[in-house]
């Protein structure tokens, strides 16, 4: 989970890291009060996805007046798909120096990464090919935690110049202290600033949080909110793990990895996939029928490949919800369908007999790059 | 020989009374696994299909003698069934419970490190040496005996490829799915040192996919120190960056996790790699013929 700048600026507030004056607005007429009251403002469009300064949906204003007229243009935005409803208002910080403070987890060193780098705001991995000599990085071990010598390693190694040791010292041990109690996989201060009157101000704030964790973080799992395209809400609410893609094959499989490893196939016989899905280990056919109108609402779909390893649910399960799915649809798009695995000669055989009563109805084929192939073909190409 | 798990071992199951736990003990019992009792606090002196349940581990360990275990408790207790499990001496651990706090599961991996136990998953479908031992949930029917030892992140890409090895007459000494969480007990290159140990692993497929650097590691390692020929497999050529594909642990960010990447490190280390899972079999059979 994914809080937007102004929820992380406000936990990291209440720990003592200093954030600017600002509020949160709704409207445009929000927007201009809140300018009227600070004079110069920053409005910050809150979205869940990078890069929104490069896509314009970061303005500076004068006036109030300018402000009303700023977030009119703001709220009607999209940046990379996702609309713009929500602009974070704060007061103009004065900017003399911008750095970078960062925690993540380190799946290679099973343990946390806290980097920081004395200069910033630019994305993390630009600073480190641009300026090596001033980024620092420390593997800690989670179960001792961030040690004093790592920070002071840190400070020096960065280039951090002497003023700001100690500020810094301070933010990044309340950075940790954020990261272990909210559960966090990432939080970043990007930029943290340096003002011309030398106080230290987080201008941004990143905070995600493991979602396996929000069972026991009710305050953070109350602040959730579904993102992604409208298709991949819904295929969330229905339990189903689903990502659009921009092509015109709907994939079903079974399993994160054969649903990619089909995706993948599609792509190698020369078609583009519509989407990910990863329908589990079941194929009930409440979850075949739930999977296939998912995918039928994206109107770029042209054929349907539904690829499934019957394992401990037998291919006859399987087919038996197919079949209860398909009798109960009227599906135009055509659907290619591969089932093997255990007790594969059952599950041909009861989709065998489904099709002589229902001819066309499934393209049944006998291996995945047949099918593929077969998929490929139906829509045409790319 | 085999790795991890043979017919000498003896296995509890934690969370035994549970509707995944009872299921799966049936089954490993019917492939002739020694599952010798059950851990289920407050129901001691329960039997679930003929195997006693105690109310902890240690005193299962105790009256048993048992040497592994297999947890299926829910996400919120796992961290501490891993704990109580190694604590009384178990020294092989397979956690198949999905969704468990990233957090927990960086305490689990150090905990079980300073036991000197070993850790399987969590959030994976467990461990089978055909002929000997299944400790897992898997389709154990289409794994056959013999020298090719498979290591995964993916559960039915593992079936898959055991499935088209098996009716090409290619057996398996052990067959591992390592899970699809970001941070996990083993990774490719503990289990590849087993193996280069294992007398009857004469090759070793390795399936990996998008996020993290576990390939790119196993790579070098491979390249440096591993004498047994690999066959790779890595799905996720077509997955967008930062989107999780089903798996917690599939995510490309920053740039870094990509399927390419991955490629191209196990083709560096002279590592096969099959763009399908089925050319994956052609190429184990043409190398262990050769």
């Amino acid at each position: 989970m994914k809080l937007y700048e102004y929820q992380a600026k406000q936990i990291f507030s209440e720990h003592g890291i200093r954030t600017p004056a600002g509020r949160i607005a709704f409207t445009a007429e929000e927007v201009k009060k809140i300018a009227e009251e600070f004079g110069a403002v920053v409005l910050k469009s809150q979205v869940l996805v990078g890069g929104r300064g490069k896509a314009g949906g970061i303005k500076k204003t004068e006036t109030p007046d300018e402000a009303y007229s700023k977030a009119k243009e703001l709220l009607k935005m999209e940046i990379k798909g996702l609309k713009v409803e929500k602009i974070l208002v704060e007061e103009k910080l004065d900017i003399e120096r911008e750095m970078y403070a960062g925690i993540t987890l380190d799946r290679g060193n099973k343990g946390i990464v806290i980097i920081l780098s004395s200069v910033g705001g630019m994305d993390i991995e630009e600073i480190a090919a641009k300026h090596p000599d001033r980024i620092a990085k420390k593997v800690i071990n989670p179960i001792w935690g961030l040690q004093d010598y790592q920070i002071r390693e840190l400070l020096y190694e960065s280039g951090m110049p002497r003023e700001y040791f100690k500020d810094v010292f301070s933010i990044l041990k309340t950075l940790y202290r954020i990261f272990i109690k909210y559960e966090a996989e990432l939080t970043e201060i990007n930029p943290l600033v340096v003002t011309r009157d030398g106080a230290i101000y987080a201008a941004d704030a990143r905070l995600n949080i493991d979602d396996s964790s929000l069972y026991r973080n009710r305050e953070m799992a109350e602040k959730r909110e579904i993102s992604g395209s409208d298709l991949e809400k819904e295929a969330e609410k229905k339990g189903i793990n689903y990502v659009k893609l921009d092509g015109n094959i709907g994939v079903i499989a079974n399993g994160a990895g054969m649903s990619m490893a089909t995706m993948d196939l599609i792509y190698l016989e020369g078609g583009k996939p519509a989407n990910f899905l990863d329908i589990g280990g079941g194929a009930s056919s409440e979850l075949v029928k739930t999977s296939i109108n998912l995918i039928l609402s994206d109107p770029s779909v042209k054929v349907i490949f539904i690829n499934i390893f019957g394992g401990i649910t037998r291919c006859d399960v399987v087919a038996e919800g197919l079949v209860n799915a398909f009798s109960e649809m009227d599906v135009k798009t055509p659907v290619v369908l591969r089932l093997s695995g255990t007790n594969e000669e059952q599950g041909r055989k009861i989709i065998s007999e489904f099709l002589k009563n229902n001819p066309g109805k499934l393209i049944p084929v006998t291996t995945m790059e047949e099918g593929a192939k077969k998929a490929v073909e139906l829509a045409g190409g790319v | 020989m085999a790795i991890l798990i043979d017919e000498n071992t003896k296995a509890i199951v934690q969370g035994i009374t549970g509707y995944q736990g009872s299921f799966h003990t049936q089954r490993m019992l019917s492939y002739g696994t020694k599952i010798v009792g059950g851990v289920t606090p407050g129901k001691e002196g329960e039997s679930v299909h003929g195997v006693p349940v105690f109310n902890t581990v240690k005193s299962a360990v105790d009256e048993t003698g048992a040497n592994a275990s297999i947890i299926f408790v829910p996400p919120a207790f796992a961290c501490d069934a891993v704990f109580e499990a190694v604590d009384s001496g178990i020294k092989l651990v397979v956690c198949i419970t999905e969704g468990i706090p990233v957090h927990d599961e960086l305490r689990m991996y150090w905990k079980v490190k300073e036991k000197n136990a070993v850790l399987i998953g969590p959030n994976c479908p467990g461990v089978i040496s055909p002929g000997k031992s299944h400790l897992g949930i898997m389709p154990f029917e289409i794994f056959s005996e013999g020298n090719v030892g498979i290591i995964s992140r993916s559960g039915t890409l593992t079936y898959q490829i055991a499935y088209n090895l098996t009716s090409m007459g290619i057996g398996q000494s052990t067959v591992i799915g390592i899970g699809g969480d970001r941070i996990i007990g083993s990774d490719f290159i503990e289990l590849l040192k087993m193996f280069e140990r294992d007398d009857e692993t004469e090759l070793v497929v390795l399936v990996g996919e998008i996020g993290g650097t576990d390939e790119e590691n196993a790579a070098e390692f491979i390249s440096a120190e591993f004498s047994k020929p690999v066959v790779g497999y890595i799905a996720g050529i077509t997955a967008p960056p930062g989107k999780r594909m089903g798996h917690a642990g599939a995510i490309i960010e920053g740039g870094k996790g990509t399927a390419e990447s991955k490629i191209k490190a196990l083709e560096d280390a002279e590592v096969r790699v099959g763009k399908t899972p089925y050319e994956v079999a052609k190429i184990v059979k043409e190398q262990i013929k050769g």
